[in-house]
């Protein structure tokens, strides 16, 4: 390696050496293939989903519903409709103008709850982590115990005590993800709390306040991007879950779950499109968002590479 | 060992009151009176008082905790609302159902997942490798309730192979003894059942498989690869022993460590799955059963299921635990 000394006449090849975290984030990125592939899904899923009005070519949910346009297929039969390129629902409605307003359900949906998650998370694990002792022994046996149900399950425990709802759904899939978020950052807070510049803060009279803003949570936000791109593909997931179940989003929200369950009856009659698209748009989603953490992961933390 | 397990068991029971007291409190914590919540919002005050009686909701909470930890104790879940049958019948009814396609399912995963896996790591950066990751890849990000749904169109109705839903043929009757569809066809002597019940079986195990397998096939695929690196393994092959021996009778059975604890993890999910997969092949058993519970909010079904897959949940992590330290000795637990 250099070393930089100031006032030495460095080339371009030693100015790179002084390139920001966020610059050299995004130089590694660009070499991880898969990792690209995820981010240039993610960017596109955000577009769509904040240009949904744009992009879509028809009415999500036209009142009152065109019934007469109901289940037709859409660019690759003659019987389609113009204008409706992916086929119509059973109301009739554009399969792809509500996958385009899905994203933005589902996308917020994920952002939200994966926030509740962090929120909650990164309190209780830096208060676990940092004081140890009772607190600590407390909060890990909370953990332990929500660890006792599987994730879905305990989303829909929570879901059957607030009421239905999309909003009571991301609530729900916030809290699951909660003790998840706690342990990773508790983790983190237990080894950065060893090293030797948190002695020196407190040597000098640094207030636990301080300590914790200023030094512990910078140094462990690594985990907390890795884990929290990964939690987000899950909650992309689990509240689609929850709204194919009728249990998240309610009609006539354009929820890429609830879209399934409304039309996976109709299959029978070889209607497939309604049913088909919103999976892939999960599916993609989900994806993108999985390369991406993974591929964070190994830049961020090659520790945790498996 | 024997200590381990011991300290293990011990570990449970925090936990075990933990998801007591969840469960328990699921029907207090639902806003608004719990009697008025069971009765419905329309009926009459009369009725809401004889419930508030018969649940007993009208003593103080502990004591309600006591009563309901001591009939629970003596597996008395209470009875459903909507049915009015013993709800824990109603979960043996039903657990035969979910259990076998739980276990065909992680049996589907096992075998798969661990020989693609072990194919993919003899064979690092082929094109076998390349297109199985990349199935494992799309494999963690399905949604099981739309692979579900496309395996249903494609399999049950474009190509009529499987059947697309249910547990067995209306067609057929045959003598219950167990529960377990397979084994009593097989003890009765009912080809007929067995081979309708198996059919039935195959979309939805295949559906509820897919997420473990590919997680199973990249564990499996990355710990071989660690283990292929290893001293002991250029020694074999300095040795002269074939590769299929080195990669069978060495690698495999050190890769296998890791994988067990991916197993185990991946129960979990199965039986999150399973509420899924059940919903999508209307399977009668205990997941549909739970999210019927929900829609029709009838709490003494939804606490009593829950405690049911928690319980289960910590028994195979139990399982997992013990069967690792069994599997790599070199790790000691006090």
């Amino acid at each position: 390696m250099f070393i930089l000394i100031p006032g030495f006449i460095m080339d371009k090849k030693d100015i790179r050496l002084r390139e920001t975290k966020s610059q050299e984030l995004i130089r590694r990125l660009k070499y991880n293939r898969s990792a690209t592939f995820g981010l240039i899904i993610v960017v596109i899923l955000i577009l769509c989903a904040i240009f949904a009005n744009y992009l879509a070519p028809n009415n999500p949910m036209p009142s009152p519903p065109e019934l007469f346009n109901a289940l037709k297929p859409g660019f690759w039969s003659q019987k389609g409709i113009k204008g409706m390129p992916l086929g119509t629902d059973a109301l009739g409605r554009c399969v792809l103008s509500r996958i385009l307003f899905g994203a933005r359900v589902s996308l917020s949906a994920g952002f939200v709850a994966v926030g509740i998650a962090m929120i909650l998370g990164i309190t209780f694990g830096t208060v676990a982590g940092y004081y140890g002792g009772w607190i600590d022994a407390v909060i890990m046996r909370i953990v332990d115990i929500m660890f006792a149900f599987p994730a879905l399950l305990l989303a829909i425990v929570i879901v059957t005590v607030l009421g239905h709802g999309l909003g009571k759904a991301m609530i729900a899939i916030g809290i699951v993800y909660t003790p998840q978020m706690a342990r990773i950052i508790r983790s983190a807070v237990l080894y950065i709390k060893e090293m030797e510049f948190i002695e020196v803060q407190k040597a000098i009279g640094s207030s636990d306040w301080r300590i914790i803003f200023y030094h512990i949570l910078p140094n462990s936000i690594a985990p907390v991007i890795v884990y929290g791109t990964l939690m987000l593909a899950s909650a992309i997931l689990d509240c689609a879950a929850l709204g194919f179940l009728g249990l998240g989003a309610q009609p006539p929200t354009p929820e890429w779950g609830a879209m399934l369950s409304k039309s996976y009856s109709y299959i029978v009659s070889g209607t497939w499109w309604a049913a088909t698209f919103p999976g892939i748009a999960i599916l993609f989603s989900v994806l993108g968002l999985n390369l991406l953490g993974d591929g964070l992961r190994d830049i961020l933390d090659p520790r945790l590479k498996t | 060992m024997k200590w381990y397990i011991a300290k293990r068991l011990l570990m449970l029971i925090p936990v075990l009151i933990g998801v007591s007291i969840l469960s328990f409190s699921l029907i207090h914590l639902a806003p608004g009176d719990p009697a008025v919540t069971i009765a419905g919002e329309h009926a009459s005050v009369q009725t809401i008082n004889t419930i508030r009686e018969r649940y007993g909701l009208d003593k103080p909470v502990t004591t309600q905790y006591w009563i309901w930890l001591n009939k629970v104790l003596h597996s008395d879940l209470g009875r459903s609302i909507v049915s009015n049958e013993s709800v824990a019948k109603e979960i043996l009814d039903r657990f035969p159902n979910t259990f076998e396609l739980t276990m065909f399912s992680m049996f589907f995963a096992i075998v798969i997942g661990c020989i693609a896996g072990i194919i993919s790591a003899s064979r690092q950066y082929s094109i076998i490798d390349y297109s199985f990751m990349g199935f494992a890849l799309f494999g963690v990000s399905m949604p099981v309730f739309w692979l579900g749904i496309m395996l249903m169109m494609v399999f049950g109705v474009f190509l009529k192979w499987f059947p697309i839903s249910g547990r067995i043929s209306m067609m057929i009757s045959f003598q219950q003894i167990t529960g377990f569809y397979l084994l009593d066809s097989l003890i009765t002597g009912n080809f007929e059942a067995f081979f309708s019940s198996l059919r039935h079986l195959i979309l939805p195990s295949i559906a509820l498989a897919t997420i473990p397998m590919a997680t199973i096939a990249r564990i499996t695929r990355s710990s071989m690869l660690e283990v292929l690196r290893q001293d002991f393994i250029r020694t074999e092959r300095a040795k002269g022993l074939s590769e299929r021996m080195v990669i069978y009778k060495h690698a495999v059975r050190n890769a296998m460590i890791p994988v067990v604890t991916v197993i185990g993890l991946n129960f979990g999910l199965l039986l999150a799955g399973a509420i899924l997969t059940e919903t999508v092949f209307s399977w009668p058993g205990i997941g549909r059963y739970i999210v019927n519970a929900v829609n029709m909010r009838d709490y003494p079904a939804v606490q009593g299921c829950i405690l049911f897959f928690a319980f289960m949940f910590v028994i195979v992590n139990l399982i997992t635990d013990i069967i690792y330290v069994y599997i790599d000795p070199r790790i000691h637990y006090g």
